[in-house]
């Protein structure tokens, strides 16, 4: 019965969600009215934590993704508009990277630093970059050919205000595609890791660890490992839901292949 | 064809060359001393400093790649810190366990998702449709060791069918779980593709003649409707397949599998160098080999890639 009393009272203080204080009680309560979830090995409540984690989650798929995006875009724009050598030195970097299975990528890189939400941040950016610069670039190709972007360098505008005020807001429907639809994959990359004891560490409640911890118990307390888990798959379908209705609305031409659930094409 | 090949093969070696470069840099550039790492808490300094020399460490960096790169040739990959063992000898001995899970698991997936999809193309709208496209969404978003964990919760600890974990060979009261677990996200994705690509081409002409003509309706479904699916199919085939290879890590911890994923996992954790370096190389060379695999094969299957090719080629 440990008393993770710093880490409840924290618990207690930050979760947005969750008003209930987290209190030491018996460990390894079943699901019942007082802990829906149940307790854990400390006696904490599983719902709160897994309500903390869900922050945890959040912060992983938006702030990765924007470092990824934001790399992607920056090389990719730079490939794509001035071509050449450059591109091909920064396309055959993103080749290289994308040549790494992405966990074990993710795994060495974080294994070489001390494990932190940060280093995951990064790792996950780090990761994610190429897949967004590939496609930044082929939109900042088949821009820059057309005829306001000419007009644009006839007249003498610097390669900087024309690839900030045309190329870039002309592609923007794409890419925030791309980062929605990358989250629901930074959340699982994000759970797979802290699972692997890298990333977040205890007792702060990645759903990830929650599972680690909790397979332990799995024949006396399986809903240490069914909630963190259920949390994290229901993330990942809205997420993914997100990404798909974004691409639905941005850009209908490529619904195509395993688009939409459920809807009807005849 | 064999042109093709030697085009689509040139480009992969610089790659390769940045794979192991990089590979190297990451591992020997970063915080983390592998010898220190190796003598634990009380050491004597100069116990530490006759290792790291018998290891070669305490060279430059540059002269320790040049090193790895002549080894790399004559097909030696080092020895492993921690056993000593040969890398290669370790690499070899545990891909054809991963390769064996792999093959299993994307069975499974092909299995299930084409069968599933041609379900759902057959009767869009229907109830079976419906579940089943519900379940495709869920299946690739459920966390891979989560549902490892809860399928060996629900089979081997309530209804104690199976063999919670463990390696049995071909036995497929060891496989079967394992492969499921891994297989299921690709199954999703399979079964979502073969439905959308059935479906479109259930509206082209061609399939209207094919009725016309008389086929039976399960004719023209398998034989015309799903040879537009294999292209996308083959594609995830491909790109999940080599993510198979390449360190199914999660689910081989889970289920005790020893395999490629899990060597590569103790040996980042452990610091153990060659290891790592052996068997990430390994892994890329054998995404890179699935994906031209599967650029290959678009050649058989769309006769239509072929005479792009030529044309591409005046």
């Amino acid at each position: 019965m440990v008393g993770a009393v710093g880490a409840a009272a924290a618990v207690g203080l930050h979760a947005p969600y969750d008003p209930l204080g987290v209190n030491l009680k018996d460990a390894l309560l079943g699901p019942s009215l007082e802990h829906p979830f149940g307790t854990d090995q400390f006696g904490r409540d599983v719902l709160s934590r897994v309500l903390y984690g869900a922050g945890i989650s959040l912060k992983v798929g938006v702030l990765s993704r924007f470092i990824a995006v934001g790399l992607g875009c920056l090389v990719g724009a730079l490939a794509g508009y001035y071509g050449g050598i450059l591109d091909r030195i920064l396309m055959r970097s993103a080749d290289v990277v994308m040549a790494y299975p992405a966990l074990l990528l993710l795994v060495a890189v974080t294994a070489a630093f001390p494990p932190s939400l940060t280093v995951v941040f990064l790792a996950l950016g780090f990761v994610g970059w190429p897949g967004v610069a590939r496609l930044v670039r082929s939109l900042v190709l088949s821009i820059r050919e057309r005829e306001f972007v000419t007009a644009a360098r006839a007249v003498g505008v610097s390669d900087l205000r024309i690839l900030m005020r045309h190329i870039l807001p002309n592609s923007l429907g794409p890419i925030i595609v791309a980062f929605t639809l990358g989250m629901g994959t930074a959340v699982m990359a994000e759970a797979g890791l802290s699972f692997l004891g890298l990333g977040a560490q205890p007792p702060e409640p990645s759903w990830g660890s929650m599972i680690s911890h909790g397979k332990d118990y799995l024949r006396s307390a399986p809903w240490l490992t069914f909630f963190p888990g259920a949390a994290i798959s229901f993330t990942v379908v809205g997420f993914n839901l997100l990404g798909d209705a974004l691409r639905d609305v941005m850009d209908p031409k490529a619904r195509g292949r395993g688009g939409r659930m459920g809807a009807n094409r005849i | 064809m064999s042109e093709y090949l030697v085009r689509r093969l040139i480009p992969a070696v610089p790659i390769l060359l940045g794979v192991t470069a990089f590979t190297f840099v990451l591992l020997h550039a970063l915080p983390g001393d592998p010898v220190l790492a190796m003598a634990g808490e009380r050491f004597d300094p100069e116990a530490v400093a006759s290792l790291r020399s018998q290891l070669g460490l305490d060279k430059p960096l540059h002269e320790r790649y040049l090193n790895y790169m002549g080894g790399l040739l004559k097909g030696d990959l080092g020895e492993s810190f921690v056993s000593g063992r040969p890398v290669s000898e370790m690499v070899l001995e545990r891909f054809p366990k991963t390769l064996l899970l792999a093959g299993a698991a994307m069975l499974f997936a092909c299995v299930l998702g084409l069968f599933a999809g041609v379900l759902s193309a057959a009767r869009p709208g229907s109830i079976a449709d419906k579940v089943g496209m519900m379940s495709t969404f869920v299946a690739v978003s459920m966390p891979v060791f989560w549902l490892g964990l809860l399928l060996i919760f629900v089979v081997s600890v309530k209804f104690k069918l199976l063999p919670p974990s463990g390696y049995g060979g071909v036995d497929p009261r060891y496989l079967i779980l394992p492969a499921v677990t891994l297989g299921a996200g690709s199954a999703g994705l399979i079964a979502r593709i073969t439905r959308s690509a059935m479906l479109e081409a259930v509206s082209e002409d061609y399939i209207t003649t094919a009725r016309a003509k008389g086929l039976s309706e399960v004719r023209v479904m398998v034989k015309h409707a799903l040879r537009n699916a294999l292209i996308p199919v083959v594609t995830v085939m491909g790109t999940d397949f080599g993510s198979y290879l390449s360190g199914a890590v999660l689910t081989e911890s889970i289920f005790g599998w020893p395999g490629l994923g899990r060597l590569t996992l103790d040996a980042i954790l452990k610091r153990d160098l060659p290891v790592i370096e052996g068997s990430v190389l390994f892994m890329a060379i054998a995404f890179m080999l699935v994906n031209l695999l599967v650029d290959v094969s678009y050649a058989f299957i769309d006769p239509r890639v072929r005479v792009e090719e030529r044309k591409g080629e005046s």
